[in-house]
């Protein structure tokens, strides 16, 4: 299923490449016959819930952890059995790892002492890169000494210093509040662009993810339900569970009752609306996705396909209006509108209101229901 | 509840009585732990004082003051049977204290680290040698070596003291091996560094702490173990042998000199390594806080 869009990087010589890769812990599958390819200075994010074999996978590729079954390739070259000092790439871990006892310039030069570079050389990329992340001036300090944001940073300066083929990241945001993780956000995508380096992101948070990637692949219980870039996951969700995952999706459940390019779903609301159904058979159960922002309130065009509902709430968010409006089949409906216009924001519906919500049929994507249940959005992560 | 206290006490300040009442029992605790302390104390002040003093005729202590004197400070080695138990003593403690650390450490990181058969079984095994009375211990030591015709000495000493410090090494070393961070040696592998250079750079000096306060509780156990010495020692003196047997006749006013200096030296060292562990704790708070 969604496994056949995974792999398929226009890359030919793909910085990473796993092929069948599945690892097992005791009874527990982590990472369930994964294939996928990383393109050569892409920025390539893993998102999913905890528990869905993203940082097992990122661990394998680093060294830390041996797949069980299947080929992890860098550069081309196989690098099972491997230990992580033999392999080239370099981790940005959750927890920072910092040498704690060593001040910053001693940690940034950690790597490049064992590969036995020159002294001087060592003092003038350790400077170079403690400059682009802006801690020079720390450079004597110890880790203990520095606020988190700065230590996430001496973190990234380590691995990067080396210039590694392909830099891992685990979740190196995580800990860090808010703000600051928007600003390092930036950063370290501007960062990317510099140094022109394989990046593989892992992380839960998927506005993180959306912002900063070229690609987004999302796991699931040890498999990808999608690679693609965050535009398509955004808009076209390969599975429910990628709707549910990736922001805030209205989900009506349907039944296909003519398929082709100019089908026909009725959805369980009792609307009867025109579908692209290509990949379906009659009588097969889907989901009709629509962005709440997509929605439209009692405003449709002509021939937009048109629910009826009625209005349970009415929130104001500052910048848009949120309604929530209950379908006849008891599936809520989020819709966004935004507060451009006051007159019209005026003009919404209230509590206990009868409305009709409506979207341009290209807004519309139908997925099939998802195997497995669909996750919350699960904001926690175990490590 | 806390109100009415403070309503209480104020009412009744103006009663002297019901004041001193009121102080004593705001500070019971206080006062309480300081008796403690005293109480832990007074010995070893004891015995400090006693070094300055006359003695008599002969030099013995006998417990009865006779008057201040320095005279045996200045003279601190002058007594030949105690130097000799003395060095014995000090050899034996440091000896058993770098033995019974490496095994001690590296059994530690075996039972942290490591999964194998029997490791629930030894880690609670380990335990036992603390928990045992020292004179099974010593008895059971002593029958082992005359069974195996095995020559009572200093070696036989040096077995049964780093057999007992072992597992005080385990059990203090393992404390600092469950905190230990696993991800900063993964970064060092993760940077270049083998197994050995991650060890030798980054595990060991951060186990230091723990493992420096594992083979000084080593030192002081050996140096003190009086029951279990008693059983192994053939014909060897240590210092506590040497004043158990001189208890009977006469204790030489040296020995509490000596005791004292040793006294000194041991508050210095645990000075030490409570500044250590403190240093220590603050680069543990390095790692980031794990509520997100």
């Amino acid at each position: 299923m969604a496994r056949t869009k995974a792999g398929n990087s226009e890359d030919p010589n793909p910085s990473v490449e796993l092929r069948d890769v599945t690892k097992r812990f005791g009874d527990f599958t982590a990472v369930d016959d994964l294939t996928l390819a990383i393109g050569e200075g892409e920025f390539f994010t893993m998102l999913g819930p905890s528990g869905c074999g993203k940082t097992t996978t990122l661990r394998m590729v680093a060294g830390f952890e041996e797949a069980t079954e299947g080929q992890v390739l860098i550069d081309g070259a196989d690098v099972v059995g491997l230990p992580p000092y033999k392999r080239p790439t370099n981790t940005v871990f959750q927890s920072y790892a910092l040498f704690p006892h060593m001040n910053v310039a001693d940690n940034v030069a950690f790597g490049l002492k064992r590969k036995g570079v020159d002294k001087k050389e060592i003092e003038r990329r350790v400077g170079e890169e403690l400059e682009r992340v802006g801690l020079a001036r720390e450079a004597n300090r110890r880790p203990a000494q520095l606020s988190g944001g700065m230590q996430q940073r001496v973190a990234l300066a380590r691995a990067l210093v080396n210039l590694p083929k392909v830099l891992l990241l685990d979740e190196p945001l995580g800990a860090l509040d808010l703000k600051l993780r928007k600003g390092l956000q930036v950063q370290l995508k501007r960062i990317q662009r510099e140094v022109g380096i394989t990046f593989v992101y892992v992380t839960h948070d998927q506005e993180e993810a959306l912002t900063m990637s070229d690609r987004i692949a999302v796991m699931n219980q040890g498999r990808i339900e999608q690679v693609a870039d965050p535009e398509q996951v955004y808009d076209r969700p390969a599975s429910t569970f990628v709707a549910g995952f990736i922001g805030v999706s209205n989900l009506m459940p349907g039944t296909v009752r003519k398929s082709g390019a100019s089908g026909e779903v009725e959805l369980d609301s009792g609307a009867k609306i025109k579908a692209k159904v290509g990949g379906f058979s009659v009588g097969e159960r889907l989901n009709a996705v629509v962005r709440p922002e997509k929605l439209d309130v009692d405003a449709g065009g002509p021939g937009d396909p048109v629910v009826e509902g009625l209005v349970e709430s009415s929130l104001y968010l500052g910048t848009a209006t949120q309604l929530i409006v209950k379908l006849p089949d008891d599936v809520r409906m989020t819709v966004l509108v935004p507060n451009a216009d006051e007159a019209q924001r005026q003009r919404l519906p209230g509590g206990g209101a009868k409305v009709k919500l409506s979207w341009a049929p290209e807004h519309m994507h139908v997925v099939r229901e998802s195997a497995e249940p669909t996750s919350s959005n699960d904001k926690e992560e175990a490590t | 509840m806390e109100a009415a206290t403070a309503t209480t006490a104020r009412h009744v300040s103006d009663s002297m009585p019901a004041r001193a009442w009121a102080w004593l029992r705001r500070n019971a605790l206080m006062i309480f732990a300081g008796l403690a302390v005293v109480y832990m104390l007074v010995p070893i002040l004891v015995i400090g004082l006693f070094s300055f003093e006359k003695g008599n005729d002969q030099g013995e202590l006998d417990f009865a003051w006779d008057g201040f004197s320095i005279e045996y400070w200045t003279d601190a080695f002058g007594q030949t049977a105690v130097n000799d138990s003395m060095i014995t003593s000090l050899e034996l403690a440091a000896l058993t204290m770098v033995v019974a650390t490496v095994i001690g450490t590296l059994m530690a990181m075996a039972l942290v680290r490591y999964q194998f058969f029997g490791r629930r079984a030894t880690n609670l095994l380990i335990i036992l040698p603390m928990a045992t009375p020292e004179i099974v211990i010593g008895a059971a030591l002593l029958s082992l070596f005359i069974s195996y015709n095995f020559e009572l000495g200093f070696t036989s000493l040096f077995i049964a003291h780093v057999m007992f410090c072992i597992s005080f090494v385990v059990v203090v070393v393992r404390s600092r091996l469950i905190g230990f961070d696993r991800s900063i040696e993964e970064a060092a592998a993760d940077l270049g560094a083998k197994p050995l250079t991650t060890f030798r750079l980054i595990t060991l000096p951060l186990l230091a702490p723990g493992i420096m306060a594992a083979a000084l509780l080593a030192f002081a156990l050996s140096l003190d173990d009086f029951v279990i010495s008693n059983f192994n020692s053939g014909t060897t003196v240590t210092f506590p042998l040497y004043i158990f047997g001189a208890s009977l006749r006469g204790i030489p006013v040296q020995v509490n000199v000596l005791a004292t200096m040793l006294f000194a030296v041991t508050v210095l060292a645990i000075v030490l390594v409570l500044w250590q562990q403190r240093k220590a704790e603050q680069m543990a708070a390095v790692r980031p806080d794990p509520e997100v």
